[in-house]
Parts: C-alpha cells; structure tokens; sequence
C-alpha cells in the first residue's frame, strides 16, 4: 500500500489543463454580469420611480416645495373621499372590463379569419397589425380629428347620409357615455392587432389533425370552436387577457389625448387621474397616492400570468 | 356496413401541374379490408382524404353506400377516421373524447355513457377512461383513437398510416388488433400505408398507387404473384424482384425463386451462373448479392433469398437456375406486364 502511494508521488499526474470557455461558463461571476444589466435596468427605470412613489404616498410633497413631511395615511384618506378618485376607479374598471372583452372577441374572429387562407392574406395581416407598430400617441390624435366636434369624419358622414342634422349631430367627445364609447373604441383599436397576433399564434399551434378530426366525428364550425379550439387556446388565450388587462388599465395616453379625463370627469381613469392631481395639478403626494392604487390589481395579474406561464410549462 | 366507390376521381392541387390523384376508379366489397398502398406523393392519403370529405376533388364522383356524396360535408358521410397522429382532443379525457361523435351528432345523452363504455370494452381499454391523453403510450392512444371512431357504428372507417407512430414490436401487436377488431366488427375498411408487409398481412384486396395512378388492384397474392407492371413487381416484396432486360422485354422473378439449379426440380428451367459477392445471413434465412456471368445477362445485379441448408462462400460462382413459371414478363417501354414468350438467355 504505502509503495503504491510512493509509486503514485513519483508520477505526479499532470493537472488536467483548464479549459477557458467552460471554467468561465461554471463561474458565477459570469451568471452575476450576464444578469446585471437586466436587472439594473429593473431597479433603475422601475424600482426606483416605484419606490419614489410609494415614498410621496405618505408625505406631502408638492411641486416647488422643497420640503417634505411624513403624513402618514392622509393623502389615502383625502383621496378615497373624493368623488374624482371613486370616478376614477368606476371608470378605470369599466374601461378595463369592455375593451378587453371587445378586443378578445374581435381578436378571435380575425385570428379565425386571418388563419385560413385566402388570397392577399399576407397585405390583409400586415394592414391589422398597422395599428400597433403606429406610435399610440399618433393614432390617438388621427383619432381625435375622426372624433372632433367640428371637423369629425364621422359627423360629416352622418349629416350626409341625412341621419343628423348639421349642428345636431352627436359631441363624440363632449358627451360623457360617447366619449367613454370613444376612448374604448380607440383603445380597441390599439389593442386588437396585439391580441390577434397572439391569438393567430395559439390557432396555428393547433394540429390541422384536430378540427379534421372534429368535423369527422360531427362538429359543425361552432361546436369545433367552442368545445375544441378555444379550450386548447385557454393558456394563450389568458396571455393575451393578462397583456391586455394591463395595457388598458394602465394606459393614459388615450384618456389624456382624446379627453383629458373630461367631460366632467366621465373618461378619467386612474393613470390620467394620478397624472393629473401629481403633475398638472402640482399636488405629486396624492398623485403617488393615486397610482398606488394600480399595485393590487396590477400584483394579482402579475401573479395570474406568472402561474399561466408555469401551466403552459408543466404541459 | 356500405360499399365505397370512386369515378374517375382525380384532384390537381397546382393547376397545369401533374395530379396528386388522377382517374381513380375503384369498388370496395362489402366489411372489405382495403389497403391503399404506395410510396409516399403517390396521392393515396390525398385520395382517402378526398373519400373522408376533407378535400374537394378536382372531378369525379364518390360513392358511400350508393349515394353520391362530393357534396356532403365529412359528417354527413357517415365515415370515421383514425389519423396518423390520432389527433386525439389533448384537454378532454379519454370518456369525453370517445363521447364526442355522440355529443356531435346528437345522441340522446343517456346513451352516451352505454355507448362509450360499449367501445372502450371492445377495445380493452375500459380503465383509462378518466385519464388524459397525455397520459396514455402510443398504443394506448391509437385504441382510444379506434374506439373513438367505432363508438357511432360508422358506415365506413378510414384509417391513415395508424401503425406508422408505433414502435416495431408494438406495431406487430397492433397490427394483429387491427384485424382481430375488423373481423369482429365488419365494417368496410380502408387502410393508407406505405408499408407493403402492413398491406399484404392486413388487405384482403390491395391496391397499388404510384404518382397518383393505380398500378395494380387486386388481392396480396395477385399483386406479389402476378405484378402488372415493374413498378409493383419492385415496390412489394424484400428484397424487391430482380429485373433482367432481355431484347425487348423486361424479365423478372423473385429472390425466393432464384435458387440453386439442383434444387430446382421444373424441367422447364433457366440456368444462370451466379457469382456471390455478398452473403447476409438472417436467421431463418440467407439473402445472397452478386452478378450473373455468361450470357446475355451478363454482370447483372441479382438478389437470391434462400432457406438454410446449404452455405455459401462470397466470391465463388454457383449455378443457379429459375423455373420458368415463374418468370414475369414486361414491355420495356410501357414496363406493363406482357403474355410470357420464349427468350434466348
């Protein structure tokens, strides 16, 4: 034995020579710097303002006022007991809730539609995808043109087909349930083309075997939908909610174009409420207040759409 | 139960370009086993799918039960079909996918759970009725597949390559299923493979496509024995039959005919020196390669099949010999079969 061991010192065995690419690929140094710069940039341009405005929630910060107060729950309170604010919350949901159930339906009837082949196909997928490459901020003024009280397309179109009188047509975005209307069917419009890009994506996963088969075994175009195709679609059907879900309930871009939250705060959401309590109404504590509010259900969807991911994974 | 039948069915997908299928006219028999069998773009899942109502032809008629049904939608033919991939629907169980004709079709709902077991026991798979198909083995899914299409007692079944996702062991076993299942049901059959030893075992009539054309319609003997054209004569049996040019004629016998002179006992025989040049030994059997010398046929490639009992030696010359019955004849130019006649070798 202790020749054996002898032996073995004579003959040092040479060191195994280091291969760079794989030492450095094991090296956790590597894992932390590949993942810096995502993570930086999380804590920077999302962290931060986040923070910042939880921080403003509970004090009484105002533009062009340096200092600043702990008030604890305060600005809570004030808020929750103004009427803008339960308007807004109202609004925000009754926004969320119609243009997601418009965009999902019109998006899987054109995802059906743009699935079968026809010709021109390819022109008729890029024209519905146009709304979303366009920037939003863009196609919301097109739009307030379309909509306005004295130049409106829509208007003139109507008087011509003798439906309204000149000057008696609708306000589109002066009278609170038309610009409701107004700022969902513009949102609709944004949405819709993200939503059947996703949903085109889910119809093209299924087999072509599937609704062959179906349509053998008797299922007419409904049943084939309903029993077949949108419950192999339920995962990339609840991205495509969850997406939009926070599209819509965090955008204010629309809002804030077309309406500015008015008239009388019919169209004001929680995104253009907070902007315009904290930035144009200078009061920045209860604009953090405000969007505050958003967490929860912006948490809850994130938490859906995390388990959804997890799903489609373990399937 | 019903019988199949085609006109002059033809589909052209491309204009301008060959057909996928072109002039098919065929009849099945009454609880026949039909095989469509062809190499793959020899249009024989086009045409079953045209029979199955999934694809419109370009002409022609079909008929299921005598009535013509081009216009009919795939639900309306009273057909069921097994797909290569079972095409199993993944989020509903196994008793929801054999359930679903039923739902589709309008059943009464308290016959649905009679029905269903009815199939399943048939296809003694009874126990997996909660499950998903997911969790099921290849085998599994093709049985629940089966029992999916036998559940509304169709007129007609149509089964594309079912076999063809099954590993070899379990596609022997499969197979045998099959046909124990087509006896016990009787219902007119029509089974797509490429495989020729899946037609011959299974087909009580074969027929041969190729480019969209039957080659050849009759029985596994009269297709193996009596090829029409050297498109048959090579596509079935392995290894395929040896073909000879000899002037204008093609001359053709089969592997397990070429055999050594003294064991031939016909009087009437063709003698060739056959030079081995290599020997696979299979168990049960020999498969021997090499070249004829002498005579016209000189440093053709043949293949000779032969039982144990003699050995061979790779580089020695044997005289081999064919009897004459069993010579298949074809046009050199048409490569159709022709009358036999008297050939100088």
């Amino acid at each position: 034995m202790v020749n054996a061991d002898r032996r073995k010192d004579a003959f040092p065995k040479p060191k195994p020579a280091k291969i760079k690419s794989a030492g450095a690929a094991q090296s956790p140094m590597l894992g932390a710097a590949m993942f810096a710069p995502a993570a930086l940039y999380i804590l920077l341009l999302i962290g931060t303002p986040f923070v910042l405005a939880l921080y403003y929630a509970f004090s009484d910060a105002r533009i062009g006022s340096s200092g600043l107060h702990f008030v604890g729950l305060e600005n809570f309170r004030s808020i929750l007991q103004s009427p803008s604010f339960r308007t807004a919350v109202k609004n925000s949901v009754i926004f969320t809730v119609v243009a997601q159930s418009i965009v999902i339906c019109c998006s899987m009837m054109l995802s059906t539609a743009l699935e079968s082949r026809f010709r021109g196909r390819g022109i008729i997928r890029f024209l519905v995808l146009l709304p979303w490459v366009a920037p939003m901020a863009l196609g919301a003024i097109g739009w307030k043109w379309i909509l306005d009280s004295i130049y409106s397309v829509i208007t003139w179109f109507l008087v011509w087909l003798h439906i309204f009188k000149p000057y008696g047509a609708p306000m589109w975005l002066g009278e609170p349930k038309l610009a409701m209307a107004a700022v969902v069917l513009v949102h609709c419009w944004r949405l819709i083309p993200f939503s059947t890009v996703i949903m085109l994506a889910g119809q093209t996963a299924i087999p072509k075997e599937i609704p062959e088969a179906a349509a053998i075994d008797g299922a007419g175009f409904w049943r084939t939908f309903f029993q077949i195709k949108i419950p192999m679609m339920r995962s990339i059907i609840s991205v495509a909610v969850l997406f939009g879900t926070i599209f819509t309930f965090t955008d204010m871009t629309v809002v804030y174009i077309l309406t500015a939250g008015g008239p009388y705060d019919s169209t004001q959401t929680l995104p253009s409420l907070a902007f315009a309590t904290g930035i144009q109404g200078s009061d920045l504590a209860a604009g953090a207040a405000i969007s505050v509010f958003l967490v929860p259900v912006l948490v809850v969807v994130a938490y859906l759409m995390l388990r959804v991911a997890h799903r489609t994974e373990g399937a | 139960m019903a019988v199949v039948e085609t006109r002059d069915l033809t589909k052209v997908f491309k204009q301008g370009e060959l057909g996928a299928v072109n002039n098919v006219n065929l009849v099945t028999r009454e609880g026949e086993f039909l095989v469509f069998l062809g190499p793959s773009g020899s249009g024989k899942t086009t045409l079953l799918r045209m029979i199955a109502g999934l694809e419109q032809p370009t002409s022609g008629e079909i008929l299921i039960g005598g009535q013509l049904v081009n216009h009919l939608s795939p639900r309306e033919r009273r057909i069921a079909m097994v797909f290569q991939s079972y095409a199993l629907y993944p989020h509903l169980t196994v008793y929801k996918n054999i359930a679903f004709p039923l739902k589709a079709q309008k059943v009464p709902s308290n016959l649905h759970k009679e029905k269903v077991e009815w199939a399943a026991s048939l296809l003694g798979i009874g126990s997996l009725l909660h499950r998903k198909p997911r969790e099921l083995s290849g085998g599994e899914r093709q049985r629940v597949a089966l029992a999916r299409a036998i559940v509304r007692e169709p007129a007609v079944f149509l089964l594309d390559e079912p076999l063809s996702n099954l590993d070899a062991k379990l596609r022997l076993a499969a197979r045998e299923e099959l046909e124990r299942f087509h006896r016990r049901v009787g219902t007119t059959t029509i089974y797509v493979t490429h495989d020729q030893v899946e037609a011959m075992a299974m087909g009580d009539r074969i027929v041969v496509l190729n480019k969209g054309v039957v080659r050849q319609f009759g029985t596994p003997k009269e297709v193996y024995d009596d090829p029409a054209d050297t498109f048959v004569a090579t596509f079935l049996g392995s290894p395929p039959m040896n073909l000879l040019e000899n002037e204008d004629l093609i001359v053709g016998f089969r592997p397990e005919h070429f055999r050594l002179a003294e064991t031939v006992t016909d009087s009437a025989k063709v003698l060739f020196n056959f030079h081995v040049e290599n020997v696979e030994y299979l168990g049960a059997e020999f498969i021997l390669a090499g070249t004829l010398t002498g005579g016209i046929a000189e440093g053709k490639m043949v293949i000779a099949r032969l039982l144990l009992g003699h050995s061979f030696e790779v580089g020695v010359t044997y005289q081999f010999a064919v009897a004459e019955r069993h010579l298949k004849y074809f046009d050199c130019t048409t490569e159709k079969k022709v009358e036999a006649r008297a050939v100088a070798w």
